[in-house]
């Protein structure tokens, strides 16, 4: 905690160059020695692997009885409605708790988030309320000097926020035209570079960050130095506290990892210690399996490790994975649900030296999905190049075939932007993993912005002035010029706004809930990105495509307010490549972002956003009233950069077409889009189809899509599993950048997910 | 990939510049191999009782559209195409615009992408050599083997169709036979070994594709106020398509 600062210890302990460390042996030797440096070092030793996936383990007996435990409490957790047990007094940090463990001689990877598997911390930091909120909608109560503590001595980040919010951002919050934000809870899409653990073990870190803390004394020391220092500091106090986390478990990880098991376990206590001190609303891994097969690999050809063990290593990893869990209100669930933790593990992709970064390792993670079973968690994540292996390829459709838990992205374009060694933060949103961070920014309603725009600023729904005033559009048929000069208006006033709202709220989340252990895990200077995001996309591309190829007539009500509208005439929508529509939305995505990039932003984050909803186009859909495309008030929006649901007439390639239009260099921080098709509709036989879902892939990145989670089910496999929960345990699917155990989402959202397109076959036997 | 020149497209296409159209599917997987480009031409001589696309079966219940904004179409989306897939002209029954698919095969050749044509066979003698040599799959569907049975099932003669197949053999035109296997009305196994004979003889069949009967097309016959015979016929049973597989299988012929 960091009410008690402890003095930071900066010592110099770097007389005489140490002998190199034992663990070490074995390893092509390089810069990576003398400095931080991941890339590095797995460019110089690892083995690419080009084959397929034959040579791949199945279960042991151990780790199915391990898995069939966590099941049964899986069960209980469901039954109980969500949460199996809580902490209501303890507060988490890195050493909060003592050891845990699901069952201990049985285990190969070692710890919990708290003393019990899926027993849920408290993490005040982000904000007491959400913590107290979150307890009593499970029937629990917050320990009253737990929470007198955080109300009475100790500000949290939520507080920080609303003392800093100024009345325009709050009534935007309150109208739903910017939601999600990141002002009760913690920020999270922060990577720590969990391999250093390994690689170098604790101290050489530390001695690293006394470093940077010396080098941070020279000259004028002005409020950003001050502050570096401040959270240095903090970094180093976090790694000190990470080695007693550690030691709890029986382990020294002062040292580096010397064998493969506790390279697995050393990087896994680094994303613990991580996920102890954060509730961030995406807790991502990185990009840890090629990384670790150099472990493996080492441990293979001396001998001393199998197949058979790899594998096992692999899967009880996962299964550690797999239980990350954080108290989270019904709200929260609203918005992300399923209970997601965006565990992202980033898995393949080519180094710039035209290498692939497939390893068996690469397959050893996708092959828990078989060996355990599909799970949401953790977010395996394959990052796609036209140049991969086609052994790889087809395995990863195969897999997405059998199970529908992969999301893949787009490694060829990513790539210059990123280099080699980029990891997944949540969903979409790439960063260089150790030298990048994001200060995550949600979403504004796009669409809700264009009923603003043409209503002059007030809210359709509550009828609040909620903008600066401006002239409403009073016509009765709505021209094209007339609403896009208001649009562009309400963009610059929601831009600004936006912006501003995530100063405040990054300001405050630094000062408040400074994620200590992930930034120890950084290098000292750092690529920040401020990351908004847009939703209804595809609402605003179809509303704009029909004032300008239909007649539009406004209905409105007593107000004067527009509040529905009449569509005369045919006009063309997203998702079908028909040009007339899709550059509307090219429009809008480039419009848009050239309004963010005007704004300064806080630590001077370079400003991105993504085109993302999550699980959110429900709520925004239900937050947002008629809109001029014929859309009721009420009724989701598609998700993420999908084409609204069943306008996309024209077949799977035309829907990926239009998507793939919508321009990364002005959506940096991902464009997501869910594509489910019938298993038939891939092709006649098991072969077919991993051949034409491989080819998909390539055709669809080969335009230039940047992600696509990939579903592959009958509806009636959905509604049956609507009716017999209990018969689809793990039954999972791609929902907006993440994958979800489809029986834990709200009725509404498995009754919008079954609406969705389905790519199906109507040919064949014409 | 860049989109044809209007120039060039009209110096290809001296016949045929529009045709009834039904609609278009841009991710087919079962009508040829890969990933395909299905145009669903409109207007059909035959009346299949199990037809899933009876609102093909009119020509006007197509759309008359300009054949070089469906080569644009393609053209945007063609390199899609290219990884092992192409473009399927199917119906309705294609060869009832001849003019029209040799215009749209033109085109699809000219973007370097693989061609399928798929048909009943029945109007076959309207394909010209011209216009199969353009065409570098055949997706022929046999409906039945015996003149009585294929009346009953399309309301036509089968032996155009035969007549069909086997000039499609003497060109060595590679095909794909097609057979929809309904209970009670195209399951007679000595009926089918008398078609799996005649396919074997052939030498350029590649593949029988035998398609389950399905029902997913009933609710278009409702909608279009027409009586659906096969209300009450079940989908074959796995006992009966095993069977069915094995007397394709037993003359060689590779089933999927």
């Amino acid at each position: 905690m960091d009410v008690m600062e402890r003095q930071v210890d900066v010592r110099s302990d770097v007389d005489a160059p140490a002998a190199l460390p034992e663990a070490w042996a074995g390893f092509a030797p390089g810069r990576w020695q003398t400095e931080i440096d991941l890339r590095g070092f797995i460019q110089r030793n690892y083995t690419p692997y080009e084959g397929d996936y034959s040579f791949l383990a199945g279960p042991t007996q151990r780790t199915t009885d391990l898995w069939a435990k966590i099941a049964d409490l899986l069960k209980v957790e469901r039954e109980n409605g969500g949460l199996l047990d809580a902490d209501t007094s303890l507060v988490s940090t890195i050493t909060s708790h003592d050891a845990g463990y699901i069952d201990r001689p049985n285990e190969k990877i070692f710890g919990l988030q708290t003393d019990k598997p899926l027993k849920r911390a408290i993490m005040p930091f982000g904000g007491i309320r959400t913590v107290k909120q979150s307890l009593e909608s499970y029937g629990l109560t917050l320990d009253p000097v737990t929470e007198k503590v955080f109300t009475e001595y100790r500000r949290t980040h939520n507080d920080g926020v609303f003392d800093a919010y100024t009345d325009e951002m709050r009534r935007a919050r309150r109208s739903g035209i910017i939601t999600g934000l990141p002002d009760a809870y913690g920020r999270g899409r922060i990577i720590g570079d969990y391999r250093r653990v390994a690689l170098y073990g604790i101290a050489r870190l530390i001695e690293q960050k006394r470093e940077e803390h010396r080098s941070l004394d020279r000259g004028q020391i002005d409020e950003e130095t001050l502050r570096l220092r401040w959270e240095v500091g903090k970094q180093i106090h976090a790694l000190e506290d990470l080695r007693t986390m550690a030691a709890k478990y029986g382990f020294d990880i002062d040292r580096p990892a010397a064998t493969a098991q506790e390279a697995a376990q050393w990087l896994y206590f680094g994303y613990l210690a991580a996920v102890k001190d954060q509730n961030g609303a995406a807790m991502s891994l990185g990009r840890v399996s090629t990384f670790l097969d150099i472990y493996f690999e080492r441990d293979l050809r001396a001998g001393v490790l199998t197949e058979t063990d790899a594998q096992e290593l692999v899967d009880d990893l996962v299964i550690k994975l797999r239980l990350v869990r954080f108290l989270r209100t019904p709200d929260y669930n609203e918005l992300f649900s399923g209970d997601p933790t965006w565990v992202t593990e980033c898995i393949g992709g080519m180094g710039i030296d035209g290498r692939p970064l497939v390893t068996r390792t690469s397959f050893r993670f996708l092959h828990t999905l078989k060996n355990l079973g599909p799970a949401p968690e953790p977010n395996l994540t394959v990052l796609w190049s036209e140049k991969l292996p086609q052994a790889f390829k087809d395995f990863c459709s195969h897999m997405s075939i059998e199970t529908s838990s992969i999301q893949y992205e787009n490694d060829d374009l990513m790539r210059p932007y990123w280099g080699d060694d980029y990891g997944i933060a949540c969903c979409v949103s790439a960063m260089r993993i150790g030298k990048q961070m994001q200060f995550f920014g949600a979403r504004a309603n796009l669409a809700k912005a264009l009923l603003y725009a043409i209503n002059g600023g007030r809210d359709e729904k509550s009828g609040e002035q909620i903008s600066a005033p401006f002239a409403p559009i009073t016509s009765e048929v709505l021209d094209f010029d007339e609403v896009v000069s208001r649009f562009d208006v309400m963009m610059d006033w929601l831009a600004r706004t936006y912006v501003n709202a995530l100063n405040v709220i990054h300001y405050m989340h630094d000062k408040y809930c400074y994620e200590k252990i992930e930034m120890a895990l950084h290098d000292r200077d750092i690529l920040r990105t401020m990351a908004c995001g847009i939703a209804g996309l595809s609402v605003v591309a179809d509303s704009l495509s029909a004032i300008k190829y239909a007649k539009v007539r406004t209905i409105r009500d007593e107000r004067g307010l527009a509040v529905d509208f009449e569509v005369e005439g045919d006009y063309p929508t997203y998702g079908n490549n028909d040009d007339r529509a899709d550059d509307l939305a090219v429009w809008a995505v480039k419009h848009f972002m050239e309004k963010l990039r005007l704004h300064p932003t806080y630590r001077d984050a370079m400003t991105t956003q993504s085109v993302l909803t999550i699980t959110s186009n429900v709520v925004y859909g239900k937050k947002t009233g008629n809109t001029p495309d014929g859309r009721k008030a009420g009724e989701p929006f598609a998700p993420g950069a999908n084409p609204m649901h069943g306008r996309d007439t024209k077949g799977a390639l035309a829907s990926m077409a239009s998507v793939a239009k919508l321009p990364y260099e002005h959506s940096q921080d991902g464009i997501s889009y869910t594509f489910s098709i019938v298993p038939k509709a891939l092709g006649r036989s098991e072969g077919d189809r991993i051949t034409n879902l491989s080819n998909l892939l390539d055709g669809y990145f080969g335009q230039d899509g940047h992600h696509i989670n990939v579903n592959v089910f009958d509806r009636e496999t959905l509604l049956d599993a609507m009716d017999h929960p209990e018969e689809y345990p793990q039954l999972t699917i791609r929902v907006s950048g993440y994958a979800v155990n489809f029986i834990k989402l709200t009725r509404e959202q498995q009754l919008d997910v079954i609406r969705r397109t389905f790519h199906s076959t109507t040919s064949g036997q014409a | 990939m860049s989109v044809m020149t209007g120039a060039t497209i009209e110096a290809l296409l001296p016949d045929g510049q529009q045709g009834y159209l039904h609609s278009v599917d841009t991710g087919g997987t079962v009508d040829g191999p890969g990933i395909r480009y299905v145009v669903f031409t409109s207007g059909c001589p035959l009346r299949c009782q199990y037809c899933h696309n009876p609102d093909c079966m009119k020509q006007k219940n197509g759309k008359l559209t300009e054949t070089r904004s469906i080569i644009d179409d393609i053209a945007s989306i063609a390199p899609m195409l290219r990884r092992g897939g192409g473009v399927t002209i199917s119906g309705g029954e294609p060869l009832v615009q001849p003019a029209f698919v040799a215009a749209l095969l033109t085109g699809c050749r000219a973007l370097g992408l693989h061609t399928a044509l798929d048909t009943s066979g029945f109007l076959g003698a309207k394909a010209s050599d011209a216009l199969l040599s353009l065409v570098d799959l055949v997706l022929l569907d046999i409906k039945s083997f015996r003149p009585e049975t294929y009346h009953n099932v399309t309301g036509v003669d089968v032996a155009p169709t035969l007549a069909f197949a086997k000039r499609l053999a003497a060109l060595g035109k590679p095909a794909w036979v097609r057979y929809v296997l309904v209970p009670g009305l195209t399951d007679d196994l000595d009926e089918i070994a008398e078609l799996a004979d005649f396919v074997a003889g052939l030498g350029n069949v590649e593949r029988i594709e035998l398609l389950p009967f399905h029902k997913m097309g009933e609710y278009k016959w409702e909608a279009l106020g027409m009586p659906y015979r096969l209300k009450d016929t079940q989908p074959p049973t796995p006992e009966l398509e095993a069977a069915v597989r094995g007397v394709f299988e037993a003359r060689g012929l590779n089933v999927v």
